[in-house]
């Protein structure tokens, strides 16, 4: 019982990394129609901003401050990825609108070259980022330990996605991805800049990936290609849950993490990717829109 | 003005069938192995131009496919190889006797599994998605998937497909000697007499009537359902010559190299067989051949000498070819050259009529 009570937290938290990465590519592809396949690369991006913070502060701050820096890395490693969101949406991705498959080879011409400069600045092998102190140990509940460093992962993820809502369904801004989303003729036609709306969502949306990469190098080392081994994954729960809705990235996160965790415990590790994606193909067959998606009577677009 | 394109393309084809069956004089040994391997990736990017230029459909699971056709050829000269023992990895791997699934490829008629395998994989998934309507980037997304499955299968198993290091220690091919030079030149020569006949049913296929159906699909699926064709139909064909087609690039591709491994069917090499067809010029065939040769030559020419540049090189190419020329190279080509024809014509001061340009297929 114990084992099945741990197992299932850990397929939490992997789900909870799931869903911040896929935040940002369902609400881009859902706004863009744009495929961004260098996403994996922001999570890469916010890791390495998170190492970076660390070296600084190993460096130049007295030691005492060391254990703060992890409270600086989660908006460092957001605005970093964020500011190359931005940067890459005005240079690459606006001339990619509506033409989805040419944007997934165009970004992963990105990602190659991502990849590369990070091998560049920090070397191929992989590096350590230390947890912070008060992240090490875990908290002891009923005999179980539960992992400091998972358990605020968790939180980091409830309160992410807490932003997201506030933003997306309580702000005037999101009111305006909204309605971009739905109909971006007619909210053009209203004065809308959608154009400007796009460039900020997309760089939002990153933000948010360099904050799970930011969580991921918490758990392990991190290295220049980081995001390809998440990146697969976070598409497979972009279309699972459906395109452009909170929930259904919610829900997709939730059960390709817990999946993912629980068949590589009842198979062997190898199988367990194998068993899920299978069965993410067999169930979009009958739900070829995903779990949760947008109903429109618009013929779609080819 | 149609007559004379067709005809220029098939004769742009002859030209480099030709170049190649002369490449031998010219080149070392090991250029020419190099070369026979190029080859097969010609064969996969004509497959791959097939389904996603002419199509539209962008399958990112197409080294499985390669991969499939590649293991089939591989298990077959593994078992020459042993000679009747058990293959060396199995025993490693505390195997006792041939697996089941390997029990047919110790006769050369297991072959056909080199076109079967990707073909029926290929129809069952198109089956179920294509029916389902699942298209554009889920279905890409889908392709993806499936190359993951494998991969991690394939690494797996190990008693069964070699894991990692996949399969190799090939020493003959149907009683011939893989070392020998005659061999070489002989796998050389079949692999462009499977470059010619993949290119003559591609070729057949897009100038006729399927071929129109196909660009319909891929300009206007909704379209072409109002005109009364059901495109499911279309699309699983396409998919299935497509993966039947990258089965022999992969068994083109075995002997030739002497491994295969799963790092031939993963996601990067199998986005890397779209992007050869993309600066060689998607929807053309022709494009497809000059592009997957050209790319894989600068590929081995600047990554043996400088890998990282290889990276940015090949990311930057992504990048470049997808923004600002599309059609690729051969598109290229056919925009400049009817003007700069018409601009010699004119300064000859031959004729002051205007020649009517040839306008590039407009992007889908």
């Amino acid at each position: 019982m114990d084992t099945y009570i741990l197992q299932a937290f850990n397929g939490l938290s992997v789900s909870s990394i799931f869903m911040l990465a896929a935040l940002g590519l369902a609400i881009t592809f859902g706004l863009m129609k744009v495929i961004n396949m260098a996403h994996g690369e922001f999570i890469m991006i916010g890791a390495y901003a998170a190492y970076l913070v660390q070296k600084i502060f190993a460096n130049y701050l007295p030691a005492g401050l060391f254990d703060v820096y992890f409270i600086f890395a989660i908006p460092a490693a957001f605005l970093l990825a964020g500011a190359m969101g931005y940067l890459l949406e005005r240079t690459v991705i606006r001339h990619l609108y509506g033409r989805p498959l040419d944007s997934i080879l165009a970004t992963w011409g990105v990602s190659l070259v991502l990849q590369q400069l990070a091998r560049s600045i920090f070397g191929a092998p992989n590096v350590d980022v230390r947890a912070p102190g008060f992240l090490s140990g875990s908290l002891v509940l009923a005999g179980l330990s539960f992992p400091y460093k998972r358990l605020f992962i968790l939180l980091l993820v409830t309160a992410c996605f807490a932003a997201v809502y506030g933003l997306l369904y309580r702000s005037r801004y999101g009111r305006k991805i909204r309605a971009v989303m739905q109909n971006r003729a007619m909210a053009a036609s209203l004065g809308l800049n959608t154009r400007r709306i796009d460039a900020y969502t997309f760089a939002f949306g990153s933000g948010m990936a360099g904050i799970a990469g930011a969580a991921l190098s918490l758990l392990g080392s991190i290295g220049p290609t980081l995001g390809t081994n998440y990146i697969v994954d976070t598409f497979m729960v972009v279309v699972l849950g459906g395109v452009g809705t909170l929930a259904g990235t919610i829900a997709g996160g939730f059960i390709i993490g817990m999946g993912n965790t629980s068949f590589e415990f009842l198979t062997d590790a190898s199988l367990g990717k194998v068993i899920v994606f299978t069965l993410v193909i067999l169930f979009l067959q009958w739900r070829p829109t995903g779990l949760f998606s947008v109903k429109s009577r618009a013929l779609d677009e080819d | 003005m149609k007559k004379r394109r067709l005809s220029s393309n098939v004769l742009a084809f002859c030209l480099v069938v030709a170049a190649l069956c002369a490449a031998p004089l010219f080149l070392s040994d090991f250029r020419v192995n190099l070369l026979g391997k190029f080859i097969s990736f010609a064969i996969l990017a004509v497959g791959i131009d097939l389904i996603w230029g002419y199509t539209g459909i962008l399958s990112l699971g197409h080294g499985v496919f390669f991969g499939l056709g590649a293991y089939a050829m591989g298990m077959y000269l593994k078992l020459e190889a042993s000679g009747g023992k058990l293959p060396d990895f199995m025993s490693w791997s505390g195997l006792t006797h041939l697996p089941a699934i390997w029990a047919p490829f110790a006769h050369p008629a297991a072959l056909i599994f080199v076109v079967l395998l990707p073909a029926g994989l290929a129809f069952l998934l198109g089956w179920l998605t294509f029916k389902n309507r699942i298209r554009g980037v889920y279905f890409s997304i889908l392709s993806q998937a499936l190359s993951i499955i494998f991969v991690v299968l394939f690494i797996g198993q190990q008693a069964y497909t070699g894991g990692t290091n996949g399969i190799t220690g090939f020493t003959t091919i149907f009683g011939a000697p893989l070392i020998l030079d005659e061999t070489r030149l002989a796998l050389y020569y079949a692999a462009i007499a499977l470059l010619v006949l993949v290119y003559g049913y591609c070729r057949f296929l897009v100038t006729h009537r399927i071929g129109r159906i196909l660009v319909a699909i891929r300009d206007g699926e909704n379209r072409v359902r109002f005109s009364g064709y059901n495109p499911t139909g279309y699309k699983i064909f396409v998919y299935v010559s497509s993966a039947a087609i990258a089965g022999i690039a992969g068994a083109v591709f075995v002997p030739q190299v002497g491994i295969i491994s799963p790092a031939e069917m993963g996601i990067v090499p199998s986005i890397e067989m779209v992007i050869w067809v993309a600066i060689g010029g998607r929807g053309t065939l022709i494009g497809a051949i000059l592009g997957a040769i050209l790319v894989n030559a600068l590929k081995s020419g600047i990554s043996e000498s400088f890998p990282e540049v290889w990276s940015y090189f090949i990311g930057i190419a992504f990048i470049v070819f997808v923004l600002f020329m599309p059609m690729g190279l051969v598109g290229e080509v056919k925009k400049w050259a009817p003007r700069l024809y018409a601009r010699l014509h004119r300064s000859a001061g031959a004729s002051g009529e205007d020649k009517s340009e040839v306008a590039s297929r407009p992007l889908a």
